[in-house]
């Protein structure tokens, strides 16, 4: 074998399925995951209109309230592990690579692994919707003894959440290797782009939190099965004892779904403001200060279990404090776009629209942590606008800002300007049509995970009901807009973006099968 | 036999609070209802914005002491975050307006100034602080539940609330009323569809009340927002949570917390009565209960 052959030899692969089966490749498995988690994302927002066209209007017009909690249970889970985690999995298994420097991820096999788990954890999980009993429709948070209730279903939740998880803390110790030692000769840690920082910080999140997950429904397990009492009174246990354990897990990765977001929003707004992000260190510090907060407030998603008030007042001042850092990052944010050279492509309209509507749901979380006020809010409608808040146009607008910008670099074409920005355009306009209203109904008294409701919450749910349908609809628009650009498109250069800085950017667009065999040199 | 709700002059002094009527819904085939109610949607709106108000939008203010206290303190974060939002978001949109290249902005260069960050930092700190310190106040008056003047035992069951006198040796069971054909939208649904019971809590006003509360079966919660009363149900443990009633009137809450298919089928009523006519109450329930 000639010597120019073996050079190239990598560059050969399977064909077909089988290349997308067997593939070590952090491109193929970073497409995989984003495809994966656009599929989840419409079968998720399925379940979501399902929810919203039963609550059009007062009394029980389509499904049984059995039913209706399944929805609403299982709409959480896909969204949250089915799609914002393996979205932004897939984002650092494209990215980090390319912006550190490296030639793929540090463990190419495991990475296979970790994302062919979740199609298993998923087929599992919706297999529960045909099972004696119905699907899981105790809540997401699979709080018990309601979920003890659960028929069939309950194993195969549990097993799926198991492989959910595992495949989580795959992907976060293959992001931890691959930043901690394949950087490129001269790249410092603190020269690192803030995506990778922040998704270096997340992944010490997940392999600390997802393992009491784990743990804490085991528990759920063995309390069903095996005769233990972990949180049945009558047998010496404490129901809200799962509750500690769960929002012990459950705050941080309410971070987890939000610090890859920052990375995004940080590393698009200085493109097309043609301006360096203001603050990078304290940009790090601040999002290393949120995550060490994590861990300290998850009572706070508790307060009306009857804690004593030395507990509700550290978990609230605990959480009052998550606002200084994350005001810090506001204000970087606005200072970057400050005198800038601005210009407003879908990615940076939809980074703008993040920071927005992301600090409306940081208005409304601030508003939460405050205990006496929390006792009128928690479990209200007003949670539920809250956290799709940060969650909506929160996370998922990171993450398609963050497809839109990456776009023609993984593609090589740019997409459709002219449809991208309808995108956004319906998108905001149906997401706070959807979620502004559920403040009204929920200070008012609407309970949130009621498949029916009194009369004088009608008009706001009607708007949001409407406000669901248009923003899923609109949604059908990203995929066209995805596919076309992924069959052809107007030619991208290598950098993509005139004002676009950092390694990904000096590699041809689309990048080769293999990159940065020969390590570039940061300077 | 429990006797049933007041009536006379009991009722009589009872003050129903307002709640914005809807037009009935008829028995028509389900999609023709379906597309009538999106055409009456806008009508529907600014009729309710004109005769509901405030009501249907906010907190209510309530009527115990702590009810108002906490929308006071609900407004005061409310406003605060609205006048950060209008400062922070200005900033922003002018920049998007005046620092576009569009307009031939030219960019700065900047990207750090460590005033300017420990500004920032400090200047928030301090606003919380000034949050913290009425927020800390009220929680430890709502937390103080010494010297009840009565007490009353509350357990959640999938799916209806049990209310104990623990006093007056007395309880009774108290259900959703409103019949299942209103929920299939084959009966007109009343005024307080789904807000109504078959026996409502009886309570005194201006008596301090200590609510002690649990369930039978899995996790409730007794949610009255005009009395900004909101606690879990566990079973196995006993909370507690008290009020002071200032207004006789009927209020009326839901349960909170996921508690399976009926979640949404178990309200709660209150009748706050005046002192004497609770009495009048007390003693008509005691006669049937021998």
């Amino acid at each position: 074998m000639s010597d120019a052959a073996a050079a190239h030899h990598d560059d050969h692969h399977p064909s077909g399925l089988w290349r997308w089966v067997t593939t070590t490749n952090h491109k193929d498995i970073g497409t995989l995951y984003l495809w994966f988690a656009m599929l989840m994302f419409f079968v998720g927002g399925a379940m979501a209109l399902v929810i919203r066209g039963e609550l059009f209007m007062p009394g029980l017009q389509f499904v049984d309230p059995q039913f209706f909690n399944s929805m609403t249970t299982l709409h959480a889970l896909v969204m949250i592990f089915g799609v914002v985690m393996p979205a932004f999995t897939g984002l650092a298994n494209w990215q980090i690579p390319l912006m550190v420097g490296a030639t793929d991820m540090a463990l190419p096999r495991m990475n296979n692994w970790s994302f062919w788990i979740l199609p298993f954890a998923f087929a599992m999980l919706l297999s529960t919707l045909f099972m004696d009993g119905g699907a899981p429709a105790g809540g997401w948070t699979l709080y018990p003894p309601l979920t003890l209730q659960t028929g069939d279903a309950l194993p195969f939740v549990i097993f799926s959440i198991h492989f959910m998880g595992m495949s989580s803390i795959m992907g976060a110790i293959n992001v931890i290797a691959t930043i901690l030692n394949m950087r490129a000769p001269g790249m410092a840690m603190m020269k690192m782009p803030l995506f990778v920082w922040t998704w270096l910080i997340t992944a010490f999140l997940l392999i600390a939190v997802m393992p009491v997950l784990a743990g804490g429904v085991t528990m759920l397990l063995t309390d069903k099965f095996f005769g233990t009492s972990f949180f049945n009174a009558a047998g010496g246990g404490d129901p809200v004892l799962f509750q500690h354990i769960f929002w012990f897990f459950g705050h941080p990765e309410v971070y987890i779904l939000i610090l890859p977001s920052f990375g995004v929003v940080s590393s698009i707004l200085p493109t097309f403001a043609r301006k360096p992000l203001f603050g990078y260190s304290s940009m790090v510090y601040a999002t290393a200060s949120i995550a060490f907060l994590s861990f300290i407030v998850w009572a706070h998603h508790m307060f009306t279990v009857g804690m004593p008030l030395a507990g509700e007042l550290f978990f609230m001042f605990a959480t009052m404090l998550i606002a200084v850092p994350t005001g810090v990052k506001v204000f970087n944010w606005v200072a970057t776009m400050w005198r800038g050279s601005m210009t407003f492509e879908t990615p940076m309209l939809f980074a703008i629209g993040f920071i927005i509507m992301f600090t409306i749901g940081g208005f409304s979380g601030l508003m939460l942590a405050i205990v006496p006020a929390d006792f009128q809010y928690h479990d209200s409608y007003f949670v539920v606008a809250h956290f799709h808040y940060v969650l909506v146009p929160g996370s998922i607008f990171a993450i398609m800002a963050a497809v839109y910008y990456w776009l023609p670099k993984w593609t090589g074409h740019h997409y459709s300007e002219r449809l991208g920005k309808w995108h956004f355009w319906l998108s905001t306009i149906f997401v706070n049509l959807t979620f502004f209203p559920m403040h009204f109904v929920g200070l008012a008294g609407m309970p949130r995970r009621i498949p029916d409701y009194a009369l004088q919450f009608t008009d706001y749910n009607m708007l949001a009901s409407v406000g669901a349908f248009g923003f899923g609809f609109a949604q059908l628009l990203f995929l066209y807009v995805v596919v076309q650009t992924v069959r052809g498109g107007e030619k991208a250069s290598d950098e993509c973006w005139e004002g676009a800085e950092g390694l990904e950017w000096t590699l041809p667009s689309p990048p080769p099968y293999h990159t940065f065999t020969t390590p570039p040199v940061v300077k | 036999m429990p006797a049933p709700p007041p009536t006379g002059s009991a009722a009589a002094a009872l003050v129903i609070r307002p709640c914005p009527p809807r037009p009935p819904h008829g028995r028509r085939p389900r999609l023709r209802r379906f597309a009538g109610a999106v055409l009456s949607l806008l009508p529907a709106l600014f009729a309710s914005a004109a005769h509901a108000g405030w009501d249907t939008l906010n907190m209510p203010v309530g009527v115990t002491e702590i009810s108002r206290i906490v929308y006071d303190l609900h407004m005061l974060i409310f406003w605060i975050c609205v006048a950060i939002g209008v400062v922070v978001f200005g900033a922003m949109f002018y920049a998007i307006l005046m620092h576009r290249k569009a307009r031939g902005a030219v960019a700065a260069h900047f990207h750090e100034s460590t005033a300017v960050e420990v500004i920032w930092t400090v200047i928030p700190f301090l606003i919380l602080v000034a949050m913290a310190v009425p927020a800390t106040a009220t929680l430890i008056k709502m937390e103080d539940s010494r010297n009840p003047e009565m007490t009353i035992k509350i357990t959640g069951y999938q799916w209806l609330w049990h209310y104990d006198y623990l006093d007056e040796g007395f309880g009774f069971y108290s259900y959703l009323a409103t019949p299942r054909d209103a929920i299939l939208d084959a009966a007109e649904k009343s005024e307080h569809y789904l807000l109504e019971v078959d026996r409502p809590l009886v309570v005194p006003t201006d008596t301090k009340i200590r609510l002690l509360i649990t369930a039978n079966d899995v996790l409730h919660a007794w949610w009255v927002p005009d009395l900004a009363l909101k606690k879990d149900a566990v079973p196995g443990f006993i909370n507690e949570m008290w009020t002071r009633i200032d207004v006789p009137g009927v209020y009326r809450g839901q349960c909170a917390e996921l508690c399976g298919r009926d979640h949404g089928f178990m309200p709660i009523e209150v009748h706050a009565l005046p002192p004497q006519d609770y009495q009048a109450w007390l003693a008509q329930q005691q006669a049937a209960g021998q």
